[in-house]
């Protein structure tokens, strides 16, 4: 008898083929369709894609070479504690891979990218290049407000350099596109959190990367083109542990590790690997009553995209979080998503997310949810050692609830 | 920050290690008993009701703080004071130990220690707890993370004030504004809050005059390096005589007095013919001029600068002793435009501008103060510093022609100061600028 065969295999083919195209052959080809048209890569960890949109630059998120580089010259370029990920971005850029990219935008996620941006500008001055400054006070007339100018800014160089211009029609539309977008990553991460077995924390990681290098409206067919098929997926359930993975937020896993995790008796039912494509929590706000935002509204779209990061931003290691508690949307989470446990799982050298865990750990420990740690580079390989300590941590969790 | 004002510590380990630089000068000595009537006051604050804020020494708001009646006390300067007095080592362990990972900044880790331990702080006397966090987030992100952390023990309040990079080396309006506007709206009533009064805006402009005269005499005595042979040593000399300025002193009488008595010794020196004093007393006549990019190591401060000062090597100019402030640039605090001017030095640290302007900043260093060589030390710690230092290096040889050396070490973590390797590395290059002398590129 032969085995049933997968309806969605098709399409995790394709978007495991996106995360493989280094090169970015796809982004090359959108460019030949739109006359070409720019695009521009996206650092770790977030610029608000339906700006780039609205004034027609494909917005290409970026994540280094993962494990599938061989760093030679990027290495040449930082020290050894510094962590991977800017190494393997220089050696694609210097190595031609990148060369589909009519620039980059450098978010203000920490002081290796912020460095990035000006050594980008150095190597590559026939490019463009733009550090984004996100702002850590939220009030709409501080933080707001500036935020707001820096979007105008990099709009505005892009469109001196070849983009359409900022047009309000065209932004309220791109928004509509992507709160689409938002609401059918929603039901992936609500599909994979209820019946991981259906969807694997590796196959929701492709699905929510594809969207990394596809224009909104693709990776919209792609989503709803998946959760359509997927309940006709032969799958078989495991008694796995259920657990959320964080700190992974810039530097990526490889695709091995997270499939190691799995194979460890973890169902990894929710994750911050890409947070850049769902740093805010649920739509952007247009339209929205959301109370006095003024000088900020949010029937003005740009003011909505603005709003949808300073009012929903996710709590993460590069956001201050203000009056809010350390820790406290983990827990939540886990609570909500009925989680076992947390791995808290961290590039070796990235000061964000290794700053963060200690108070991540506290409130963890006060909340008697059991958790493990472990580090990684983009580019290892051996996952034997981690596969060892989340077996270890699965078995302990499953046989006393505790690590 | 990765500041220092060893002048706050040094005067136990300087001893055991060799006089400090001009220690019989007054402004050496009225430095001395500026500091410990500071920590005096700081240890006697609880009981007079004196309110504490503590912050970091880039972008601090020192006439600020002072004006609204409040003390501040800088927790990488406690760090760097660990690591001078040796208990760096021991902190960080003890932080570790707690949960802290190997590969952050030890400065934090160093902070957190120490606190752990009691705070004991470097007079040894007990540190007061803060009754505000006062996050100014000027060129590193490592700030936020470490206040977040100090947030966590002291259960105080914290008021964050978002200092935007220059990726471009130019402060724009916008810029000024989200400062100007978040000192009005978010900073100044969080200081009232705390200290219970209003803000004296006379006196804030007062103390931002006293500010700009003492950074003229600064300035005078940084650029006294351009002098051959240089009077001072403007890296490991230097730390001491910005730790006035850079810490609690900014903005009063008692800087102003400090900086102009030092002005008046170093030109005393010039006169003279005088090159510095090292750690071992008078240097010897001047053999090269550096330029040197990146934080000192404190663990083995005394140890490293005898690697220079054993070869009559001087430093004349450094980017470390510009992070609290670029006044060689022309910046000055201005009374008339107390809040616009604060926002541009917060803006205008050196850490906080793109690496280009740094690149920049160090080439006219090099070409100005003509020096023969360029040495980049840099530190585990520090990715606000380290992360480009490759570049930097590769980019300054190429537009100067003047050789570069690479050394890395860290701020107070004794693990990762490799004494034999550092010297060794020192030797050769040493030893390679002298080649070059020879064959006339000087
Ligand atoms: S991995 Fe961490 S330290 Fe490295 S670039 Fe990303 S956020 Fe920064
Ligand atoms: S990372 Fe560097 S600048 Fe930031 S606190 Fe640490 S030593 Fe200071």
């Amino acid at each position: 008898m032969s085995a049933p065969t997968d309806p969605c295999a098709p399409l995790l083919a394709r978007a495991e083929a996106l995360l493989e195209d280094l090169s970015l052959h796809g982004v090359a080809a959108w460019k030949a369709a739109h006359g070409g048209a720019p695009a521009i890569g996206i650092m770790p960890v977030f610029a608000p894609r339906p700006l780039f949109e609205a004034i027609g630059v494909l917005p290409v998120n970026i994540y280094g070479g993962g494990d599938r580089v061989d760093v030679i010259k990027g290495d040449a370029y930082y020290q050894s504690y510094i962590c991977h990920i800017p190494r393997s971005t220089i050696e694609m850029g210097l190595g031609g891979q990148l060369d589909a990219l009519d620039g980059m935008v450098f978010p203000s996620t920490c002081d290796v990218i912020r460095n990035l941006s000006g050594m980008w500008r150095m190597l590559f001055p026939q490019k463009y290049s733009a550090y984004l400054d996100l702002p850590q006070t939220f009030e709409a007339p501080l933080g707001g407000l500036f935020y707001r100018h820096e979007l105008s800014r990099i709009a505005a160089e892009l469109v001196a350099r070849g983009a359409r211009p900022l047009d309000a029609d065209r932004l309220r539309e791109a928004i509509i596109v992507e709160n689409r977008r938002r609401a059918l990553l929603a039901d992936l991460a609500s599909l994979r959190a209820r019946e991981p077995w259906r969807l694997k924390a590796s196959e929701a990681y492709l699905l929510t990367r594809a969207g990394a290098v596809l224009p909104c409206a693709e990776h919209i067919e792609l989503l709803e083109a998946f959760l359509a098929a997927a309940p006709e997926r032969p799958v078989r359930a495991y008694d796995n542990v259920r657990v959320i993975v964080l700190g992974a937020f810039c530097e990526q896993p490889p695709i091995g590790l997270i499939r190691t995790l799995e194979r460890s008796g973890c169902d990894l039912v929710d994750d911050d690997f890409q947070l850049g494509l769902c740093a805010i929590d649920g739509a952007i706000p247009l339209d929205e009553d959301v109370g006095d935002q003024s000088p900020l509204d949010t029937h003005d779209p740009l003011d909505a995209l603005v709003l949808s990061y300073t009012l929903r931003g996710q709590a993460t290691a590069t956001r201050y979080i203000a009056d809010g508690v350390k820790g406290e949307a983990l827990v939540n989470r886990v609570r909500t998503l009925g989680a076992e446990g947390v791995i808290l799982a961290a590039p070796s050298f990235c000061d964000p997310a290794l700053l963060d865990q200690p108070m991540i750990e506290q409130a963890l420990n006060d909340a008697g949810i059991p958790f493990t740690s472990f580090k990684y580079a983009e580019n290892s390989a051996q996952f034997q050692t981690i596969r060892e300590q989340a077996g270890a941590f699965s078995d302990s969790v499953k046989l006393w609830g505790a690590a | 920050m990765s500041t220092q004002t060893a002048s706050l510590s040094t005067p136990t380990t300087a001893r055991a290690a060799g006089p400090a630089p001009a220690a019989k000068d007054l402004s050496q000595q009225r430095q001395k008993e500026m500091l410990a009537d500071y920590f005096e006051k700081l240890t006697r604050a609880k009981e007079a009701g004196q309110k504490i804020v503590y912050t970091f020494v880039p972008g601090n708001l020192n006439e600020l703080i002072a004006a609204a009646g409040m003390m501040n006390v800088l927790p990488e300067i406690n760090a760097l004071q660990s690591g001078m007095r040796g208990r760096s080592g021991g902190y960080i362990t003890e932080a570790e130990k707690h949960g802290h990972s190997e590969d952050v900044c030890t400065y934090v880790k160093c902070d957190i220690g120490m606190m752990l331990n009691g705070n004991i702080g470097p007079t040894g006397t007990k540190l007061p707890e803060p009754d505000l966090l006062l996050l100014s987030y000027t060129g590193c992100f490592t700030f936020m993370k470490w206040f977040e952390l100090l947030r966590e023990h002291y259960k105080c309040p914290v008021a964050m004030l978002h200092v935007p990079y220059q990726p471009e080396g130019r402060i724009t309006p916008d810029m000024r504004k989200y400062i100007v506007d978040q000192l009005e709206k978010s900073i100044i009533p969080a200081l009232e809050k705390v200290s219970g009064r209003k803000l004296d805006r006379d006196d804030l402009a007062a103390r931002m005059a006293l500010s700009s005269k003492a950074e003229d005499d600064l300035v005078a005595v940084w650029e006294s390096a351009k002098h051959t042979p240089s009077p001072i040593d403007g890296y490991f000399g230097g730390v001491y005589y910005i730790g006035p300025i850079f810490s609690a002193f900014r903005g009063t009488q008692g800087a102003v007095e400090y900086y102009r008595e030092l002005r008046a010794e170093v030109e005393e020196r010039i006169r003279l013919g005088l090159g510095p004093v090292g750690p071992d007393g008078p240097i010897g006549p001047e053999r090269h001029r550096l330029v040197v990019e990146g934080p000192p190591n404190w663990t083995s401060f005394f140890d490293f600068w005898r690697m220079f000062s054993r070869e009559n090597a001087v430093v004349c100019a450094s980017t470390y002793t510009r992070v609290g402030g670029l006044y060689d640039l022309g910046f000055r605090h201005d009374p008339d435009r107390a809040l616009e001017s604060l926002a541009e030095y917060c803006l205008g640290c050196y850490t906080n501008l793109g690496l280009p302007s740094r690149i920049d900043l160090l080439e006219k260093y090099i070409r100005e103060y003509q020096a023969d060589g360029f040495l980049i030390n840099s530190v585990k710690s520090c990715n606000s510093f380290s992360a480009g230092q490759l570049l930097i290096l590769q980019e300054l040889e190429k537009r100067t022609g003047v050789p570069g050396g690479f050394i890395e070490s860290d701020l107070v973590d004794p693990r990762y100061f490799g004494k034999a390797n550092i010297d060794n590395r020192l030797q050769s290059y040493f030893q390679m600028l002298d080649a070059r002398k020879a064959r006339g590129y000087a």
